[in-house]
């Protein structure tokens, strides 16, 4: 129960060394031992998608990973997106469409939708409803999510052309 | 800053130069909520914090004989472990009860059960200790000797002569009776060409906010004051309940509420394991922090809705509804809650069923009864989606029975919009409602008869198809006649406090709260349009009973109706003030000055005369150069509570399209309406964005929500993998249109929008889900929520 482990990882581009308790949770160190508590916690049981960040490029529940699992592993968090500027954009639409009221579901919300749009589709409403289901929003209803998502979508699409 | 939609505000008053009233203003919380850089309660660490777990009763009903908490003592980074008997040296109890709900009856709740607890979840001791997770390993260690008793948990037989009384000092399991008897309903139904009579059941279901209930609570000895962080909705009462319960004054006790992550009614209530934190912190003297996980938010976080209504509608050939009656039935676990009572919901549903619909004859009984399980209180709604469940059936069903159009029984019998002032049956006084403009946007917005031909043609393809229609009317605005008249020191009445800043920027306080809806955009919004400054250089500061005026919070759709109208009034009053400053300086007449866009005037042209950083200047720093005798007031505050009617009632309808797999029983939700009239919309895409959230919580309560118990008071399903909620994949596009109709109580004219949602979208799924497998010869479904199960039952499949 108290056993200890050394871990080494990057967590938005910085170099981490800790010692932590071999029984916590990604999203638990994150927000207890980094104080980065932009990852939030609503169910510790994998269910709401309000702990997700990204391990390796990979969208993962922060609450059903070890932390120790992560040593060597690079994680990014909202703040750390937020910072690099990578969604920007979405950020920005989910402001605009009033995607968000808690805002406690957003971090995770923002990641999740990220991650489906980062090979640069235009994924239609159904889509991006289903993608999107593993993340609780208790309070928008999710409309104004999808009218978000799908705002940045085409917009990122016809950027390109 | 861009602004999305517009709608033409119209009023007159409103009509201010650069208003920002009926624009879609975005939310100033918004940049730092998508970073990650909000401050929830559960973010929240001080110096020298312990965490607080609770042991929880695996029992609907033990007899506490022993706890040994010994080993629990000594386990590692353990601060303290503290049973109910212990605290209640700190904290005193409480009784639930209202003296305008004639009769209402509980009995004294522990912050922590002594000798005895009364539902599964109820905490029996704490553990503080430096981690949360060292306070869960020393929870294990502590041993519990209890002698279970007999569970109360159907209500049906919660009555009955053999049913053991739950607080035998109490008499009976009866918490709380209302009847009435209005009209001549007996003679009505008995002339009546047809009589339909239904049940309908609504399951138990939660809020369950994202974010679950979190503390901090930190009594400093030093300074002989309580500071506490908490996500609450009232912070001004629970800063009374906190002093009066542990024995303080209320300057004593400072609530300071940060981000929230949702709270839909369920935080504004006592919770005993939240006051149990408090009281830890003033008996050990530091910081303790509490956040609720899952399963502790399952079988704690109050319930609600959880009621049996026998309802009966009578009905003539031509479509005139004769009367309606009902006996409604409600269990609401072992404690009326503190202080709003769990009475207020079965009243409720009293006073609105039958609301839209002019019918003098109403026969009504409410009985609210005790059990074994979870309280039950109020929650987003409150009582209305049974309301309009038990209303909008009756209505659908006597429509089938005599065969008329639903659309067209409604228009036959909702007010009509030019009969206002009326009152309903129940007493219920309404201002000016708009049932019938509502009903003919609804049906133009879904092209009604389209999508009946739509309906049909799938039929004839052997695909089940549904619409059903739901009118309601929503409770908003309360004044004093909610909670203040039973004797609560609940604020029906708000403030605001508007200062001009030294560069000429205004800061707001006000006393209502911020949990996602809005409310610091429409503050902001009112107060930059009644003073007249871009409202990028206006600053809201909410929660914080040190440092904004006395309030009642945010619940019961008040925060725009009450909070934004004292915030115009308080802008309204520093522009005076501010006017007198700068005439006099300028040697002019304050009335043939105003300010425009953040610049003092001439009235009605938009000649510059001077800035509001240069009055803020002089007034702050140069006063030696007023003129002698003038003191510059940069600072006023106007309350604000309705007088003239008790409620701003509002009105809506919504519509459902949905259809039936008659294989599996599943219901795919294919789109959904809500026309809403919520008086003056300040800011349309808060509006439009709170009904659709509200709409998905009504849809959740009507498809998928439920609180399961045993007969033993075990809860079945609590966590979220077993309560299902609403997900996006579920969820339709809901599109919502308006009808304005300002309340004259008020300058502005809002009423709240924050329950509509939810009063109307069970209703109106039930009534699609009857359209849709009345071709199959169904039995009407009643009992909520419509599970896929349910509707195979319905149709013979299993
Ligand atoms: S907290 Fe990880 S999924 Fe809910
Ligand atoms: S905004 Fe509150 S849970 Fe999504």
């Amino acid at each position: 129960m108290n056993a200890f482990c050394d871990i080494s990882l990057t967590v938005n581009g910085e170099r981490v060394n800790e010692r932590v308790e071999a029984r916590k949770s990604l999203v638990d160190f994150l927000r207890e031992d980094l104080t980065l508590t932009g990852s939030h916690v609503g169910c510790e049981h994998g269910v709401c998608g309000a702990c997700t960040v990204r391990v390796d490029g990979e969208i993962v529940r922060g609450c059903l990973m070890l932390a120790v699992q992560c040593d060597g592993a690079s994680v990014e968090t909202i703040e750390g997106v937020s910072d690099s500027g990578e969604i920007a954009d979405l950020q920005e639409a989910f402001q605009q469409r009033n995607a968000l009221q808690c805002g406690f579901c957003t971090p995770g919300m923002l990641l999740t939708a990220q991650a489906l749009l980062r090979n640069g589709s235009v994924p239609s409403r159904e889509d991006i409803r289903e993608h999107i289901s593993g993340n609780y929003c208790r309070c928008t209803g999710y409309h104004a999510i999808v009218d978000a998502v799908t705002a940045v979508a085409q917009a990122r699409a016809g950027g390109r052309k | 800053m861009k602004i999305t939609a517009d709608v033409p505000s119209p009023l007159t008053a409103l009509d201010r130069p650069n208003s920002y009233i009926g624009r879609a203003v975005p939310r100033p919380n918004l940049a730092r909520m998508t970073q990650g850089r909000a401050q929830y309660v559960s973010d929240v660490v001080l110096p020298r914090m312990a965490h607080v777990t609770f042991l929880r009763s695996p029992y609907a009903h033990a007899r506490i004989v022993k706890i040994d908490k010994s080993a629990a003592e000594k386990a590692r980074g353990v601060v303290a472990v503290v049973t109910g008997t212990e605290l209640s040296e700190v904290i005193t109890p409480w009784v639930g009860v209202l003296s305008h709900l004639k009769g209402i009856k509980s009995a004294p709740q522990h912050a922590i059960a002594v000798d005895r607890a009364c539902w599964q979840g109820e905490a029996v001791c704490a553990v503080v200790a430096r981690t949360r997770a060292e306070a869960e390993d020393a929870c294990e260690l502590i041993d519990i000797e209890y002698e279970e008793l007999t569970p109360v948990t159907d209500p049906e037989t919660a009555l009955a002569p053999k049913t053991p009384v739950i607080h035998p000092e109490l008499g009976d399991n009866l918490t709380f009776e209302r009847t009435l008897d209005v009209g001549e309903v007996d003679k009505a139904f008995a002339e009546s060409d047809a009589v339909v009579e239904a049940t309908f059941l609504f399951g138990r279901h939660t809020g369950v906010t994202n974010e679950p209930r979190a503390i901090v609570a930190d009594w400093n000895p030093g300074e002989q004051r309580l500071t506490v962080y908490q996500g609450t909705q009232a912070p001004h009462m629970m800063q009374n309940l906190f002093a009066k319960h542990l024995g303080l004054e209320e300057h004593q006790v400072r609530v300071l509420t940060k981000d929230v992550g949702g709270s839909f009614g369920i935080k504004v209530h006592t919770y005993a394991d939240e006051m149990a934190t408090v009281a830890l912190s003033k008996l050990l003297k530091r910081p303790v922090k509490f956040v609720a996980d899952r399963i502790e938010s399952f079988v704690t976080d109050i319930h609600a809705r959880d009621h049996r209504v026998k309802g009966k509608i009578g009905v003539k050939k031509d479509g005139t509804i004769t009367a309606f009656e009902i006996d409604d039935l409600t269990g609401i676990g072992p404690y009326s809650v503190y202080p709003r009572t769990s009475g207020i919901e079965a009243n409720q549903v009293v006073n609105l069923v039958g609301g839209p619909y002019q019918c003098p004859n109403y026969r009504a009984r409410a009985r609210v009864v005790f059990q074994n399980k979870n309280v039950m209180c109020q929650y987003r709604a409150v009582g209305h989606p049974i309301a309009t469940g038990v209303t909008e059936g009756l209505v659908d069903l006597a429509a089938a029975k005599i065969g008329i159009d639903p659309a067209e029984l409604r228009r036959k019998n909702l007010y009509p919009d030019d009969g206002y002032p009326a009152t309903a049956a129940s007493g219920l006084k309404f201002e000016k409602l708009s049932h019938h403009a509502s009903l003919d946007k609804i049906l133009s917005m879904m092209e009604y008869e389209a999508l009946c031909a739509e309906r049909d043609a799938k039929r004839k393809e052997g695909i089940y198809r549904g619409i059903g229609l739901a009118s309601f009317i929503e409770v908003t605005n309360p004044s004093a006649a909610f909670y203040g008249v039973g004797g609560a020191r609940i604020s029906s009445q708000d403030g605001a406090t508007v200062r001009l800043d030294a560069t000429g920027a205004i800061f707001i306080h006000s006393g209502v709260t911020e949990q996602g809806q809005g409310a610091e955009a429409v503050l902001a919004q009112c107060v930059a349009s009644s003073f007249g400054v871009p409202i990028e250089r206006v600053r809201v500061v909410t929660g914080d009973t040190d440092n904004v005026p006395y309030g009642g919070g945010t619940w019961a759709s008040r925060a725009a109706g009450i909070g934004g109208e004292a915030a115009w009034q308080a802008g309204k009053a520093l522009r005076q003030n501010v006017l007198a400053a700068a005439a006099s300086i300028l040697q002019a007449q304050p009335e043939g000055l105003d300010i425009v866009n953040g610049i003092v005037v001439d009235k009605g042209t938009t000649r510059e005369r001077i800035t509001l950083d240069e009055v803020a200047r002089i007034c702050y720093f140069r006063p030696d150069t007023l003129p002698p005798g003038f003191q510059a007031e940069l600072m006023a505050t106007r309350h604000y509570v309705p007088r003239a009617w008790p409620f701003a009632f509002t009105n809506g309808i919504q519509a459902s399209y949905l259809e039936v797999d008659t294989d599996t029983g599943f219901v795919k939700l294919l789109k959904h309406w809500c026309v809403e009239d919520c008086g003056t919309v300040i800011n349309p895409q808060l509006v439009d964005e709170q009904i659709r959230g509200g709409i998905v919580q009504g849809l959740g309560g009507a498809l998928f929500e439920h609180c399961l118990y045993d007969e033993r008071g075990q809860m079945l399903n609590g966590n979220m993998a077993d309560y299902l909620v609403p997900m996006a994949v579920e969820m339709p596009d809901i599109e919502i249109g308006h009808v304005v109709t300002p309340t004259a109580d008020s300058e502005l004219g809002a009423k709240g929008a924050g329950e509509a949602g939810t009063a109307g979208a069970p209703a109106a799924v039930m009534n699609a889900i009857n359209d849709a497998l009345r071709p199959l010869g169904a039995k009407p479904l009643t009992a909520m929520p419509f599970t896929p199960g349910v509707i195979l039952r319905a149709i013979g499949k299993v």
